[in-house]
């Protein structure tokens, strides 16, 4: 039996730090959790990707109060009773629909900022991993609740993402079934997705973001060179009251400053949005109810998705699923796949920045041909070509960062 | 300062590069319309006035010859009458050919409903009513779909209203006294609504839904509705949507544009061009936007307070991070 | 000094955050409030007509029943009586004022009895003293209209009633 102090206060901070080592955990998460000073804006994207997913549990709860999941009711429920009878239930609709789509904006920014500044390795392979793992439950989540307001585009996308699980030549037909528990996105279909939307996949999101948190503490966050910072020296002295001379700042509430600035910014953007410019990400296709009957003249994923599927569109269809396969996971490996020793910025690692930037450019001609018509030649030639480079992209690195020289450091 | 702007430069470009290809761009690739030859064509809407010149466009296109021809003369006769001095008291007396079946009875003939015609002269433009009375399908530029145009529900009109300046007075009468303030939602009901169900309005083909205390009136009601939407249906090939989201499941310019002139952006179809004018058209539109988008004065009305409030809150909050920061470097 | 000026912009910048935060939850509230739909759904017409002395109609208003009992001569009247073409009617929300449970009406004792807790109510909806409900059955709003009663508007007579203390 621990010691306690019979006369603490309740609540009082002794109290409290005797039950639940309170000042211990305030110094560990907060003040004496060492945030290196040479960093940018992108260092608080992590922050305003915490802030978004927390507007989306905000209104998705007041959205959950009035939807149906039921194929007769949903886009009624959606769009009748949501939409034009709760009280604000549109606003809460449409933080919600321009949250998803724009979650996957600052998610990607996170990701290239990673790869650009090399915070994938030396120590900081399970933060990366951690991170993969919450790409793929967003994108889950994203899918599942996209198929909620049961409008064209829910239906459509439901059938074509489900029978990707047929495998091609396998003809897996039954999985397919199993998955929809229908010969065709029906009820059971919309039930079950819902329950992944707002139970499961929130779940295991919440686990990761924990997880994600939890991979960061001990290598602590790169900066802006990659510079390898003695967090423990570098504490010391600010803990001495030199400011100036501290390479780090601590979490709370010196770095949280920052990052509430830069969440501010963000917001503007954000209910900008919602309030004026919410057609990008609530595709008006998806306003026509499904209808099993008439698939709509084009067809395609939210933007977050394109450049994967315009890696499945331009082969036949088991090379495409091979080459989707390979897409959805490339990601994952980049710790093992970049053999190179640096942690730095990619201007200081030469052949390096060039790959990124092809990537980059790559990705963005991906998503730009993975929404346009697929009957148009040209775009058909520069889709096959943008989806080859993307497969070649990882086996590249793994050679350029081969003979990457060892950087020396001067700090 | 200078490294993050030029890093913030970065981001906002390729975010801005991305939104163009995949919105903008994108969406003016799938929805081009290109002729035989390849080229782009584009689909204007000349402000709800009605001349014909899409009509023979279309006609010149199709490269049948007689069409065009007739197309032109039909739509020069149009514009010859428009000029004509109608007089009201005779218009009053022709319109009593109309008044029989435009007796606001709500009667399917010959596939539809006959609509109500108390503000015609509000929300219809004047061309069009004088095309419409000479030749129906011609006007609505459904034509393609008879061998004969009399065959129209309302064909016969051009026999009982044959002479141009009965047109021209009839019309006249219409535009001096059919033409009441009108509402929007009774610019609907005389429209669309015969064709279109708004059920977020609880409207279907027989217009408002009464309510029933009983479940068995319910149902008789439903059997009607039933009975007429398989009439609509039988007439035109297939039963037209329901209008209770098109505000948000088309574009503004679809849908000015397709309502201007319906074969212009689908091609075959059997919707007719029902002639709205600008005004008939707005308040069409405000009753669909009353339907489908009833959160827009709210939305409007709350915007600039939220996005004021995150302005200061991002001002505040730079205000504390300098003050953190200040003696850091 | 510099201290100061830190605590300072930290607390100007929460408070103004805390009242943004208000405005959200006036718009939660908002969320959690009954639908125009269920608001509009709040007025029933009752045909009185329908209504034999000494038997207790039900009726649904507001998802709650509505007793509708028409007096005979011999009744004791009562100042919560409603009275359309000379005739007496009680008219109440059919829900035990204890804790909500539904008594049934015998028709020997002209009483309302309420299984739950034994709460014992008279013909004209007044409470028995000593038994667990405390007030008499509640009145709904009503507006009388020839021989129909439309529950859910509050018309002249009901309005008395409030005033004078009947029903809440």
């Amino acid at each position: 039996m621990a010691h306690f102090d019979k006369n603490a206060k309740p609540f009082s901070n002794k109290w409290l730090d005797e039950r639940i080592a309170i000042n211990t955990l305030k110094r560990v998460l907060n003040t004496e959790y060492w945030i290196p000073k040479d960093i940018n804006f992108l260092w608080a994207m992590g922050m305003v990707l915490a802030a978004t997913f927390g507007l989306l549990v905000i209104s998705g709860i007041f959205l959950l109060m009035y939807y149906k999941p039921d194929t007769n009711l949903a886009f009624d429920s959606v769009n009748y009773t949501i939409m034009a009878e709760v009280g604000y239930g549109w606003l809460w609709r449409h933080i919600h629909g321009v949250g998803a789509s724009i979650v996957f904006l600052i998610i990607y920014i996170h990701m290239f900022t990673g790869i650009y500044y090399g915070s994938y390795k030396q120590g900081r392979e399970l933060i990366w991993l951690s991170g993969m793992g919450l790409f793929v439950a967003f994108s889950a989540e994203a899918f599942s609740g996209y198929m909620l307001p049961w409008g064209q585009m829910s239906y459509w996308a439901g059938m074509v993402i489900t029978n990707l699980f047929s495998g091609g030549s396998l003809e897996a037909y039954g999985l397919v079934e199993w998955i929809r528990g229908d010969y065709v996105p029906g009820d059971a279909f919309l039930t079950r997705f819902f329950m992944l939307h707002v139970l499961l996949i929130p779940l295991v999101i919440i686990g990761l973001i924990v997880l994600h948190f939890g991979t960061l503490r001990l290598p602590h966050v790169n900066n802006q060179e990659g510079a390898e910072i003695d967090f423990v020296e570098a504490g010391e002295l600010w803990k001495a009251g030199k400011r100036k001379e501290s390479k780090v700042i601590p979490f709370s509430p010196v770095f949280l400053s920052k990052d509430i600035f830069v969440m501010g910014v963000y917001f503007i953007l954000f209910f900008y949005l919602v309030f004026y410019h919410f057609d990008f990400a609530m595709d008006p296709v998806n306003f026509d109810p499904a209808d099993g009957l008439k698939t709509p003249a084009h067809i395609y994923p939210e933007w977050y998705f394109l450049w994967s599927y315009e890696i499945l569109r331009p082969f036949g269809k088991d090379v495409g699923l091979i080459a989707f396969a390979i897409a959805q996971v490339a990601f994952v490996f980049l710790p093992f796949i970049d053999r190179s020793p640096n942690v730095a910025p990619a201007h200081k690692r030469g052949l390096f920045q060039i790959w990124f930037w092809v990537l980059i450019i790559d990705l963005i001609v991906l998503t730009a041909m993975g929404k346009l018509p697929p009957t148009d030649p040209v775009f058909a030639i520069v889709g096959l070509i943008s989806a080859c480079l993307f497969l070649a992209m990882g086996p590249i690195l793994f050679i350029i960062t081969i003979f990457e020289k060892k950087l020396e450091k001067g700090e | 300062m200078y490294r993050e702007l030029k890093v913030l430069a970065v981001v906002v470009f390729f975010s801005l590069l991305t939104y163009y290809l995949v919105e903008p761009y994108a969406h003016h690739e799938m929805h081009k319309k290109v002729d035989a030859n390849g080229t782009e064509l584009v689909i204007e809407s000349h402000g709800f006035t009605y001349d014909g010149r899409d009509d023979i466009a279309e006609a010149k296109r199709s490269g049948n010859e007689t069409l065009v021809a007739t197309k032109i003369d039909f739509w020069k006769d149009v514009v010859e009458i428009s000029k004509l001095e109608g007089d009201v008291t005779t218009g009053e007396a022709v319109f009593a050919n109309c008044a029989g079946c435009h007796n606001g009875m709500s009667m399917n003939m010959g596939g539809v409903i006959v609509p109500n015609l108390d503000h015609a002269g509000r929300i219809y433009d004047k061309n069009y009513l004088i095309a419409l009375i000479k030749d129906p399908a011609m006007a609505s530029n459904v034509d393609h779909k008879y061998a004969d145009t009399s065959m129209h529900p309302m064909g016969s009109i051009k026999f009982t209203v044959s002479d141009n300046q009965q047109i021209a007075d009839v019309v006249a009468y219409m535009l001096e006294k059919k033409a009441e303030e009108v509402t929007p939602k009774e610019a609907y009901e005389e429209a669309c609504v015969r064709c279109h169900a708004l059920r977020y309005k609880k409207m279907t083909q027989l217009g408002d839904t009464p309510t029933f205390k009983h479940k068995k009136d319910a149902l008789a009601h439903e059997i009607k509705v039933i009975e007429e939407q398989e009439k609509v249906q039988a007439y035109m090939g297939n039963l037209p949507p329901d209008l209770s989201m098109i505000i948000r499941a088309r574009s503004a310019h679809f849908l000015e544009t397709f309502v201007a002139n319906p074969q212009g952006q689908l091609p075959g179809t059997s919707m007719p061009r029902v002639g709205l004018s600008q005004e008939g058209y707005d308040k069409v539109k405000a009753y669909l936007t009353e339907a489908g988008d009833p959160s827009k004065k709210a939305r409007e009305e709350l915007g600039p307070w939220v996005i004021g409030f995150f302005i200061i809150f991002t001002i505040l909050a730079y205000l504390w991070k300098k003050s953190m920061w200040r003696d850091l470097h | 000094m510099e201290k100061k000026r830190r605590d300072f912009m930290g607390l100007s910048l929460g408070l103004f955050t805390a009242a943004g935060g208000v405005g959200a939850l006036y718009a939660m509230k908002r969320t959690w409030d009954p639908l125009p739909s269920v608001q509009a759904a709040g007025f029933s017409t009752i045909d009185l007509a329908l209504a034999k002395p000494n038997e207790l109609l039900v009726e649904k208003w507001r998802g709650k029943p509505i007793f509708i009992l028409k007096k005979t001569p011999e009744m004791e009247t009562h100042k919560r009586d409603i009275i359309v073409g000379g005739e007496r009617y009680h008219v109440s929300i059919g829900l035990c004022t204890h804790l909500g449970c539904i008594p049934a009406y015998k028709k020997d004792t002209k009483t309302f009895f309420c299984a739950c807790h034994g709460g014992v109510f008279d013909i004209s909806g007044i409470q028995t003293p000593g038994l667990p409900p405390p007030s008499p059955l509640e009145i709904p709003p009503f507006k009388i209209e020839g021989t129909t009663l439309v529950l859910g508007e509050e018309g002249p007579e009901y309005l008395q009633m409030k005033t004078d203390g009947l029903t809440v």
